[in-house]
């Protein structure tokens, strides 16, 4: 019998072409998604405590040092009751929803930049990928909505699918006013490009409509009708209820961090120093990207406290007639400018 | 050999959940089973290397073609048994028609070779993709090239969504509407009027 021989060199080509790119990518993954979670789990806490704070309240103070151990304590009062599915749901599609949800918040992830070379994949489309990622987050709403086989969750899944789909119209027109000016749908490159002081007080309304659009897509405050909870029963979550709800829930707050990412991307320069001071720059590039995040999502929390909801029908006012319009100008608008001082990107290197 | 099972895995689930399509009970489960389909048939882009379109097919197809699918779907109130029971009776047609499909295609196919005009009007292949993405090369020939039946086929589409608001569109002469110019003009002395009452006399 011939001796089982281990022939070391396929054996470590193996290792080397396949085994090797998949742990580091798995490496990488872990170190973007664990740091994630936690920043979501630590924003409900900020959320409660700035709410507080806006109200002359304590907020949460009783687990841990100031509260701090609260949203572990929520975690596991979530994990601990009981997954309720409605008799007539449609059961693979009801569980499938909020899992989904939560997958596509998460995926979204792999073409941000947290710093100058760090992301999981530097791909040519990015900006594109996040639009489309983004636009898939009606599916989880939606079929949470029909497979809960309630008229009430139903009709919730439809007012925020009907949302969403309004905002969405206009964050693709300021992604392309962005592109304009970059020329370019990678992430990095959008960060790293030079642009001009003029081009950023161009960009800056683009930059208004995409944070209020931000707010309608992860449906927040003022625009939270999903959820609307003092006037409105629930919504396409009403039927859900322990992990499933928190799936929602957990979606939802990652969306709002990845909303605040790409505007962060988009227009705060990313991972670079704040107003181009270079002397900034000892401090480290990620820090720099969670400290932008943080103040976009701050706002986020700041408006929640403000602003008093809109009622549905301006809401769908605001998106069609104000933002479409509008946004479908600027583009137009930020064009013409860019053509007629020639600095469409390629531009000076083609005249 | 990792590209032949990633492309094995798309091409498996593609042509599994295009069946799922037709053959699921509850038109719910067909629109799923489309979106899967167009997902994997944008994982096959990918690999082929034409990432623009693969997300453009994830965004013009699943974000907003399947939206509205599954919207109308959704809300269809539709008896099942029903529309199941006249299936044995039109079966022979539906066959023919397939048959007659099937035919032609083929007899089309075997005799059919590009025409060396149409051969020639084709625009220089695509550059090499190390050195421009496909973005910019799809750019560089949609906007030069053919510009104008890229232009034709904007109009076209736009014409087609006029049509159908103009269609769909009805003045309904009950409904409320906000009037928000009427609500900011609206000014505190013209809905307003403050009466000095002296005690012991009514307003009137």
């Amino acid at each position: 019998m011939d001796s089982i021989t281990f022939d070391t060199a396929f054996w470590l080509d193996i290792f080397n072409t396949y085994l090797w790119p998949l742990l580091l990518i798995v490496g990488k993954i872990l170190l973007l998604v664990v740091p994630l979670i936690v920043a979501m789990a630590y924003l409900t806490y900020a959320e409660r405590k700035v709410l507080a704070a806006m109200q002359l309240r304590q907020g949460p103070m009783m687990v841990g040092p100031f509260g701090l151990l609260q949203p572990l304590a929520d975690g596991l009062k979530l994990l601990g009751k009981e997954t309720i599915i409605p008799s007539g749901a449609n059961r693979f599609v009801f569980v499938m929803a909020p899992m989904l949800t939560f997958m596509l918040s998460l995926v979204a992830w792999a073409v941000i930049p947290v710093s100058d070379g760090w992301v999981i994949a530097n791909i040519n489309v990015g900006v594109l990928y996040l639009f489309a990622i983004s636009s898939l987050g009606v599916y989880g709403i939606l079929m949470a909505g029909w497979a809960s086989n309630s008229r009430y969750a139903f009709l919730g899944g439809l007012r925020s699918a009907a949302q969403m789909v309004s905002y969405e119209v206009s964050i693709g027109l300021v992604l392309v006013t962005v592109l304009l000016t970059t020329g370019s749908l990678n992430l990095t490159t959008i960060v790293t490009q030079e642009r001009p002081i003029w081009v950023d007080v161009l960009l800056f309304p683009m930059f208004v409509v995409f944070v209020i659009s931000a707010l309608a897509e992860t449906n927040r405050a003022p625009f939270d009708l999903p959820e609307g909870e003092s006037e409105l029963v629930g919504g396409y979550n009403v039927e859900y209820s322990s992990m499933t709800f928190a799936l929602f829930f957990l979606g939802e707050y990652m969306n709002m961090i990845l909303m605040a990412a790409m505007t962060t991307v988009l227009f705060l320069g990313g991972w670079l120093p704040p107003f181009g001071i270079a002397a900034l720059s000892v401090v480290p590039g990620f820090v720099w990207f969670a400290a932008k995040i943080s103040f976009v999502l701050f706002v986020f929390l700041w408006t929640r406290a403000t602003l008093p909801r809109y009622r549905y029908d301006q809401l769908m006012r605001l998106g069609w007639k104000i933002f479409l319009p509008f946004t479908l100008l600027w583009v137009v608008v930020t064009a013409g400018v860019l053509l007629y001082n020639h600095a469409l990107p390629g531009m000076s290197a083609a005249m | 050999m990792i590209e032949a099972v990633f492309f094995y895995v798309f091409a498996t689930v593609l042509v599994l959940s295009a069946i799922g399509v037709i053959t699921a009970r509850n038109p719910v489960h067909s629109v799923l089973f489309l979106i899967l389909a167009f997902f994997n048939a944008a994982g096959l882009f990918v690999m082929l290397g034409a990432e623009f379109i693969a997300m453009i097919m994830v965004i013009v197809y699943v974000g907003a073609v399947a939206v509205l699918f599954l919207f109308v779907v959704m809300m269809l109130d539709i008896n099942f048994a029903e529309l199941r029971k006249g299936m044995m009776k039109h079966a022979p047609v539906g066959a023919l028609v397939g048959f007659a499909l099937l035919a032609e295609f083929t007899w089309m196919f075997k005799s059919w070779s590009p025409s060396s005009a149409a051969l020639n009007g084709v625009a220089q292949p695509i550059p090499d993709q190390a050195a421009i993405s496909n973005t910019h090369a799809l750019g560089e020939i949609l906007y030069t090239q053919y510009v104008y039946l890229f232009q034709i086929s904007g109009l076209i589409l736009l014409v087609a969504m006029v049509g159908a608001i103009t269609l769909t569109l009805r003045r309904r002469p009950d409904s409320r509407r906000q009037s928000v110019a009427g609500q900011i003009s609206r000014r505190p002395e013209d809905v307003l009027k403050v009466e000095k009452i002296t005690s012991g006399t009514g307003v009137f």
